[in-house]
Formats: structure tokens, C-alpha cells, sequence
């Protein structure tokens, strides 16, 4: 429908080019006339002609059937494709998705080596209930302090739907049960062993076992709390079948770790996760890849099998697993499907292929306040204290899970949260700056033209937690859209939440959105506004409508 | 010197509950000298170097040619319209002071009322002072006439921000575009000073001479007798005492007036192309300088603080009025019917180049709470801004101009046109998610 619209401008835009032309030639005004019509009457059949060929060009494509990714079978050229990217060598002449919208924030403290480390220093570590939305406050504990647990021993489960079970990522002894409010279990802390040991599985043949077989075995060994479930970025419930099922392999967060170095030598637990994967769903497996890097992704990303591979090329948050199903097959009001990390495929992966639970990570301890960034090999919910162990971190600075948009502050004697594999460590901005808002002096990240940053488009920012300004009223219009390559007005959203419209919520895609996806918006926004709280309230109130 | 200063400031600070008022100017003039010592809470940890002071100031910077232009043509046209330095340089000044004694009390008045009513509303509110007026307060003076009354300004300043905008929530919640309803307020209020031939030029009042009607230029006041006294010191030429007769075949008539009467050949019998290019005409303060709003609006769009969509769709709107009035009524044919033909007939490129059009592209219709939200609904607003404005200068037989109407038209619509792009998103989501069901 809209290629027809666009056609049809591109008559009309040649009409009137030939209408001008006659103009000019003619010298009394009647010939004028009599020479526009018969030109617009040439032109007229000149595209009928043109279509006709045009749809039968299509309808032959689909008969023979070469269309299949949509690619553009038309004689005219759409303007997509016309200023889209070079595809890079690598992909293979796939199609790709070409966003052009957000922005890369480019923060120092980066890793220097693509070395990953050992963490011994890190032997005490948490399992956390408040990480998993919608997961009751008081869950069913199953040990208490002093207990020895191994590695994929349940922990405890949530009274409402008692088949999902969570389970302890180590091996050792649990030492204490933090709560938090009103008696709510905030944190199951274990203190590693030395060396670990498993609880061993029973094994599980793909090829022979059902597929309720599958999904009892993996709620029984606590595999269930890998998979989240959109929308809402909740754990599914024992009976969900995902529709189809999304891998993010790059993630383009600042700061965010590289997928490729996490997946290097468990290329096969990579490859048997995705096998897991599309058992349990009825649509397809979908793997999100990168075509923006000069390097090919990993060859675990792009020679999978069994899956929908989707090359996409943009700055942040195309990495983002929520901004790739929108641009793949879009969340509508009743679907569920289920988004994995890397990591977690690995997690999946490994339990069929060695027969224990992997609860093991990679994380990154990041930022431009510690002495030595760099990857580590550890397990889910390390203690921050432990991880930082043989760094100097500068005098106050803000521990956070995750990144620096979408993640958790945590205090140094916390841990990170279930899905986070990053520990960034920036400066608290606690300062007064003299006519701070006119004349910034320290250089700052920022999507603004006011700044002269475009000037230095490679440069790297040491940023603080400063706001750089007060809320206020949403002023400046526009400004969300620019970072968010998605077909979605996330201001007109966000106001409808705050009055909370139910319809509108729904029809402005709310259900397509997760806290991370709006981040961005979050950080550019003149205004201040809180927009990753608005849309978790909109979602929580979604969620319990539902 | 900055910790001084920032320990001083602290030191003063007055209490919050027993005198808010005082507490709420003193947070505004704070926020003002430093940037708040706030730390990101919930949600993203870094926020960008943008805030809304920022947007507001860079609105302002984009003006400032035009205050300086305007200072200057206040005074140039006052000796114009005597005969006295014709030349651009000559009497310079004699001037700019001539225009700095018209502007500076507008100026003041404009800011001192607003900002006033902005502080006392955020007192009783509680809220901090936000920063709309800094950009409604600086827009004010350029699109008033030099001789505005003083209470004929605070007045409309009144209910232009306090029907207009407290009335709706403060900042970001107004319809209407604030300095155009100050303007729009006394324009049905006190037409005679606002519109006419005769209010475009400061300093000139009418007499009689010998019981026929003539124009004189009124008695200057003290603050010329300062300058007078400042300038003879020099050894300079001064002001004088005023009463000087208007210089022969003098009008004072805008072009726009003029071509609404008589069509493009009685604006080029007055005015060169040249002069209404670098504005030294009659007009607004603010507005008559085209290249000068044009570096305006290049910063603006170059600094991303107003949308570039707004400012070119509203040149398509007027660029395709026009033509369709010349295509209604053709120069050729219009030659001996006097009045609106003639006006219908002035070639599109110099409908866009006379009058109010740029000033109010630049700098009004982009006024982000009051236009269309919607990137789509921007094209549109600003198409039909451009459209309904040359509708309203031609066919209008009473006044020719129509950008403020249009803007203000425009206003009450944006929610509407937002509207239906939103139900158009929502219709596609729709669509989209029922074939991804299938």
C-alpha cells in the first residue's frame, strides 16, 4: 500500500516537472494548455504501462518463489535501499535491517585486553528473588543457613506456580537470607566452594523426548528462569508456548561486553541451546547479528543451524533484543515470545550437552574509575566487593549491575542481578558547575548540536551521574524519536501512561517496549523525565489487567 | 572565585517556609549561576548535557542579530521618515539611541511583568521557576511596534501569560504560542496601535499646518536630553527639540499595506528590493532584517533546537499558496483591476520575502509545545501554517498580514492533526501484529 502512495508521488512530481517544461516553450497561453495535456496524457499511459509491468514483476517473484525476505522485487528502487549501508562482506548478501536512528554513547573504561580472567577472588555470591519480575515477594525457601548446596540444587520457588524452580548457580555453603521490605527475601547468599560440585542430571535425549518431556525437564532443573517472556520481561509460566523465540548475539550498550569473546570455545553448548530452543517454541528460533563491525560475528552466531538468522546495522539500542522483534515480527496483543541472552543459550546448551547446570558468566567490570577493566569468568550474582577484589576504584563513584542506561545501582557489598553480565563503575556527579547549563567546560556525552561534540565524533567520555539540568514539563518534542528505531512515539506512550489510558497504551505499542528499550530515550530527554519508571508502572499496570 | 561565590550564595539563602517567594527567586537566580548538584536516582545513571535553560538560551542567541537590527532600524526609519541622515550610516548615533530609548522600556516592561507573574506563580505552586519566559520574554519585544504604549503591553503580557499559559499548568502545558497572544490581545483590543500606516515609525505624531492634517515628530524626552548632552560633550549632533516636519511624499506605509492596495508596482515605487531584503523599512522591531533571521533560523536548525521540518514545510505551504494565486489571478490580466487582484497577482517568491513570513517561520510556528509533537504532524502543521497565513494577508481585506492569525489558527489544530497521526500509528500496529499472528 505505501509503495503504491510513493509511486504515485513520483507521477505526480514528473507531472508537474512537464507541466513547468511545456511552460517554458510556449508563448501564448493556449498552447500552453493543449501541450500540458497531451504531455500528462503520455505520461499517464507511460505508467500504466510501467505498473502493470511492475506488479507482474512481483507477482512473478512470488510464484517462482524468490521472495522470501522481502526483499524488493519492484522496478523502482525504494529509498531504503537507495542510502542503506554497504552490506559488509561477511553477510553474504543477506538482507539487512538498516536503522538509522540512536546514538553510541562512548564511555572510557573499556577493557584493554580481550583476554578473559579468572575469578578466583570471587567466592561468595547471591540469588536474588526481587530480579525476577512478577515472582512473589516471600518465595518457598528450600535451605536454610549452613546447608551445603551444589550447583543446580533448587533454592527455593514461588508458591503461586511451584513447578519453576530456581536453583543455586554454585556449589557451597548458603550463609545468610537477606531481607528486605516487609519480610520479602531480598538476597540467598552462598559462599563458594573451592572446587564445585554438581548435582547430576538425568540425561535428556532431543531427538527421542517429548516435548512435554522437555519443558518438565527443564522447569524440574531450573533452566525455566533463563527464558523471559515478552511482554513484560517476565519468567513464563509453566503452560506459556513462545511463539517464536529472540537471540540478541551483540548487545550495544556502553560498555556492554562482546558477545563474541563470551562465546568462544562453548560454540557447541551455543549451537545445542538454539537446538533446545526450537523444540519448545511453534514458531522459529530468530538470532539477532551484527553487520556493522569490520569483523565477521563469531562463526557460532553466524553458521547456526536451525534457526532465522537477521542481520541488523545501527548504533544503540540496535542491539537491543525488544528493538530487533519489532523490526522482525512484532509483539501484537496476545503473543508471547521469549528472549535469551548469549549467555544463557550457553547455560541451556550446557545442561544437555555435559549433564549439569552451568550457572557460569562471563561478566565485565567496567567504567573509567577502576585501574585494570577487564572480562572475567565467574558465576551468576558475584558479590561486587569480590569482584572488584584486585582493582582501585577511585573515592565515590556508583556501583552499577548492568550498564550505565538500563542498569541497577547496587552498594560494593551487593551482587550482580540474574540477567546482568556487566559491572560498571562510574563517578557520582554530586557537584555545583558554574553556569553549568550555558558553558559546560568538562566535555559530556550528548545527542545535542549545542555542543561541539560532533566535531570529535570518536571521542570518549568520562561521565558522572550529574542530572545536567532539573525536570521539568515535556517541552521539546521529537528529541525520542531520533534515538529510538522503532515505528513508536514513545512521548504520546509515556503521556498516556501517566493518565493511564489502557487503549492507548495498547495501540501505541506498550507490549512491544521493555525498560531497557526506552533507556536511551531516557538519557536524551531535555525534560529530565523518568521514562524507564513511567513505562515499568504502565507495565505493571498492563500486567495486572492481564 | 567559583567556590566564593558558591558558598556565598548558599549563605543567603533565604527560608523555604517562611518566605516562599523570596526562597523560589532566590532557587531561580541559583540555578541560574550553577547547574544543580542533582544526581540521576531511578532509571538511566548519565543524563545528556542538554537541559531545558540550554534549549531556552539558544532560542534567545538566535535572536540577538535581530535586537541589534532592530535597535538600529527603530532610529533609521524615525530619520527616514523626517528626511534627516538618509544615508544607512549617517546620524548612526543619533540612531541607535533614538532606538535603544524605544526598546530598553519594552524590554524591561516585557520582562519585569512576565518574569514576575512566571516567579509568582511558581511560589504559590511550589515548583521551581521554570524557563518558557525566557523565550516568550525575548520574542515580546521584536514583534511589537516601536511606540507601543507601556500599559498597553503590560496589560496584554497579563493575560498572555496568565490566560494563556498559568491557566493551563505553567511551561509545557500552553495551546497558544505566548508572544503571539500578547500580540493577538492587542490587536483586538487596541487595533489603532498596532496595525495601520502610521504606528510602524517611533516619533512622529500629527498636527496641523496651516488647517490641513501633517505629521511632525513629537518633542523628544529626557532621556534624549541625556544623550543630547552626552553626544554634544563630543562634539556630535544632536537630537534637538523635536517638531520637525515629515519629509515630503513620506508615508510610512509597510509594504504589505502597499501591495495590498496596489499590488507589487506600488511596493517597488516606494521601496528597492534591496531594502526590504536588509530590512531597513518600517515594521515590527524585529522582524524586517531577512538575512539576519535567516543566520537565525540556520542556527536554530544547525543546533537541532527547533525542527527543520516545521520551518521547510511552512515555506512549501506559502511557496504553493502563492502560486495558486498568481494562477488565480495572473498578472496579465490583473493589470486594470486595482485591489485584491493586484495583491493575488504579487509573484509567489516575493509573498515569502515581504512581510512577517521568516520571523514568524524562525521563531513562532517552531515553538515546540505549541506545534504539532509528531514528526509526521510537523510536515502538516507547518503546510498549512504556510497555506491558511498567505490566505489571511491576501484575501483579509482589513489587515495584510496573516502570520499571527495563522500560527494561532494553527495552535488549536496541532492536537488535532497529532490525533490522527497517532491513530494512523496505532491502525498500523494493528495491522501489523494481526499478519504477524497469522
Amino acid at each position: 500500500m505505501k509503495s503504491g502512495i510513493t509511486k504515485n508521488l513520483f507521477l505526480l512530481v514528473l507531472m508537474l516537472t512537464a507541466d513547468f517544461a511545456y511552460g517554458q516553450s510556449g508563448q501564448s497561453g493556449f498552447s500552453y494548455f493543449i501541450y500540458t495535456l497531451v504531455g500528462v496524457a503520455i505520461l499517464i499511459l507511460l505508467f500504466l504501462v510501467i505498473q502493470v509491468a511492475d506488479n507482474l514483476l512481483a507477482v512473478e517473484a512470488k510464484h517462482s518463489g524468490a521472495d522470501k525476505a522481502k526483499a524488493n522485487f519492484s522496478i523502482f528502487p525504494s529509498f531504503k535501499e537507495l542510502f542503506a549501508p554497504k552490506a559488509p562482506a561477511y553477510a553474504n548478501d543477506a538482507p539487512i535491517h538498516a536503522l538509522k536512528q540512536g546514538h553510541d554513547i562512548l564511555l572510557e573504561g573499556a577493557p584493554e585486553s580481550a583476554s578473559i580472567s579468572a575469578g578466583t577472588s570471587v567466592t561468595t555470591f547471591a540469588i536474588q528473588p526481587p530480579n525476577f519480575t512478577g515472582l512473589s515477594p516471600i518465595p518457598k525457601l528450600l535451605v536454610e543457613v549452613g546447608d551445603e548446596v551444589k550447583a543446580g540444587d533448587p533454592i527455593f520457588f514461588d508458591k503461586k506456580v511451584p513447578e519453576v524452580k530456581f536453583v543455586s548457580p554454585v556449589s557451597g555453603e548458603v550463609i545468610a537470607v537477606t531481607r528486605g521490605e516487609k519480610r520479602s527475601i531480598a538476597e540467598v547468599v552462598i559462599l563458594a566452594d573451592k572446587e564445585q560440585k554438581y548435582r547430576s542430571l538425568p540425561a535428556f535425549d532431543l531427538a527421542k523426548g517429548s516435548v512435554e518431556e522437555l519443558r518438565a525437564y527443564l522447569l524440574e532443573n531450573g533452566a525455566w528462569s533463563l527464558f523471559q517472556q515478552r511482554p513484560f520481561n517476565v519468567i513464563p509460566a509453566p503452560g506459556d508456548v513462545p511463539r517464536d523465540v529472540f537471540v540478541s548475539t551483540f548487545d550495544t550498550a556502553p560498555l556492554a561486553p562482546d558477545a563474541n569473546l563470551v562465546v568462544a570455545g562453548r560454540e557447541a553448548a551455543f549451537q545445542k541451546g538454539l537446538d533446545v530452543l526450537g523444540q519448545l517454541t511453534t514458531g522459529d528460533v530468530h538470532l539477532g547479528l551484527n553487520a556493522k563491525g569490520e569483523e565477521s560475528p563469531s562463526s557460532a552466531f553466524t553458521a547456526a543451524e536451525g534457526v532465522q538468522k537477521h542481520w541488523f546495522h545501527g548504533k544503540h539500542p540496535a542491539g537491543n533484543v525488544g528493538i530487533q522483534i519489532h523490526h522482525i515480527k512484532p509483539i501484537g496483543g496476545l503473543d508471547k515470545v521469549w528472549t535469551l541472552g548469549v549467555q544463557e543459550v550457553i547455560a541451556l546448551g550446557g545442561m544437555f550437552l555435559e549433564g549439569k547446570y552451568d550457572g557460569s558468566r562471563v561478566v565485565t567490570v567496567v567504567g573509567a574509575e577502576l585501574s585494570e577493566p577487564k572480562y572475567i569468568r565467574t558465576y551468576v550474582g558475584a558479590k561486587i566487593e569480590d569482584l572488584l577484589k584486585d582493582q582501585t576504584v577511585s573515592e565515590n563513584v556508583r556501583y552499577i549491575s548492568g550498564d550505565v542506561l538500563s542498569g541497577q545501582q547496587k552498594s560494593v557489598g551487593q551482587f550482580l542481578n540474574y540477567y546482568d553480565d556487566q559491572l560498571s563503575v562510574i563517578a557520582e556527579g554530586d557537584y555545583y558547575e558554574l553556569f553549568g547549563w550555558l558553558l559546560p567546560i568538562a566535555p559530556r556525552p550528548t545527542i545535542s548540536g549545542t555542543f561541539p561534540n560532533f566535531l570529535y565524533p570518536d571521542a570518549k567520555f568520562q561521565a558522572d551521574t550529574n542530572t545536567h539540568g532539573e525536570k521539568r514539563a515535556f517541552v521539546v518534542t521529537g528529541q525520542y524519536e531520533k534515538v529510538l528505531p522503532m515505528d513508536l512515539y514513545p512521548q504520546h506512550l509515556m503521556k498516556a501512561i501517566l493518565v493511564n489510558d489502557f487503549e492507548r497504551m495498547e495501540g501505541l505499542g506498550i507490549y512491544e517496549l521493555a525498560e531497557e528499550d526506552v533507556a536511551l530515550c531516557e538519557f536524551v530527554c531535555t525534560s529530565k523525565q523518568p521514562l524507564q519508571e513511567i513505562l515499568k508502572e504502565g507495565l505493571e499496570t498492563m500486567r495486572e489487567q492481564s | 572565585m567559583k567556590k566564593a561565590l558558591l558558598n556565598f550564595l548558599q549563605q543567603i539563602e533565604p527560608d523555604k517556609k517562611k518566605s516562599p517567594f523570596l526562597h523560589t527567586l532566590y532557587d531561580g537566580f541559583f540555578t541560574f549561576a550553577f547547574s544543580p548538584n542533582t544526581t540521576t536516582a531511578k532509571g538511566v545513571h548519565i543524563r545528556d548535557g542538554m537541559d531545558l535553560k540550554r534549549t531556552m538560551v539558544h532560542v534567545v542567541i538566535a535572536m540577538q542579530l535581530c535586537y541589534l537590527f532592530g535597535t538600529f532600524n527603530i532610529g533609521h526609519q524615525h530619520y527616514l521618515a523626517l528626511g534627516q541622515y538618509t544615508g544607512l550610516l549617517e546620524g548612526f548615533h543619533l540612531k541607535l539611541a533614538h532606538g535603544l530609548i524605544k526598546l530598553l522600556p519594552i524590554f524591561v516592561v516585557t520582562h519585569v511583568v512576565g518574569l514576575g507573574i512566571e516567579f509568582w506563580y511558581a511560589a504559590k505552586k511550589g515548583h521551581p521557576i521554570e524557563e518558557g519566559f525566557l523565550v516568550s520574554g525575548a520574542l515580546i519585544p521584536l514583534i511589537m511596534p516601536p511606540d507601543i504604549p507601556l500599559w498597553i503591553l503590560t496589560v496584554s503580557i497579563f493575560f498572555a501569560v496568565i490566560i494563556g499559559k498559568e491557566a493551563f499548568g505553567g511551561t509545557g502545558m500552553n495551546i497558544w504560542n505566548i508572544a503571539l497572544l500578547s500580540r493577538v490581545f492587542i490587536f483586538f483590543a487596541y487595533p489603532t496601535y498596532i496595525s495601520g500606516d502610521e504606528v510602524w515609525v517611533s516619533g512622529i505624531e500629527g498636527t496641523e499646518v496651516n488647517g490641513l492634517p501633517a505629521y511632525i515628530s513629537s518633542e523628544y524626552g529626557w532621556a534624549h536630553g541625556v544623550f543630547d548632552w552626552l553626544f554634544q560633550s563630543f562634539g556630535w549632533s544632536t537630537f534637538g527639540d523635536g517638531g520637525v516636519l515629515v519629509a515630503d511624499g513620506y508615508t510610512g506605509a509597510t509594504p504589505l499595506s502597499l501591495a495590498a492596495s496596489g499590488g507589487w508596482e506600488s511596493v517597488t515605487s516606494v521601496y528597492t528590493e534591496s531594502q526590504m531584503w536588509w530590512g531597513t523599512i518600517p515594521g515590527s522591531i524585529g522582524e524586517t532584517s531577512k538575512p539576519l533571521i535567516i543566520l537565525g533560523a540556520i542556527f536554530l536548525i544547525a543546533t537541532g533546537v527547533a525542527s527543520w521540518r516545521i520551518m521547510v514545510s511552512m515555506v512549501l505551504g506559502a511557496a504553493v499558496m502563492g502560486l495558486i494565486l498568481n494562477g488565480i489571478a495572473p498578472a496579465e490580466f490583473t493589470d486594470a483591476t486595482p485591489g485584491i487582484f493586484k495583491f493575488m497577482a504579487v509573484p509567489w517568491y516575493y509573498q515569502l520575502s515581504i512581510g512577517s513570513f521568516l520571523f514568524a517561520m524562525a521563531f513562532m510556528a517552531t515553538d515546540p509545545v505549541t506545534a504539532s509533537s509528531t514528526n509526521t504532524g510537523k510536515w502538516i502543521y507547518g503546510f498549512m501554517i504556510g497555506m491558511v497565513g498567505i490566505i489571511i494577508r491576501v484575501m483579509n481585506p482589513a489587515y495584510p498580514e496573516g502570520w499571527m492569525l495563522a500560527i494561532l489558527f494553527m495552535n488549536t489544530f496541532s492536537a488535532l492533526i497529532d490525533h490522527y497521526v497517532l491513530e494512523a500509528n496505532m491502525k498500523r500496529r494493528a495491522k501489523r501484529t494481526e499478519v504477524a499472528v497469522s
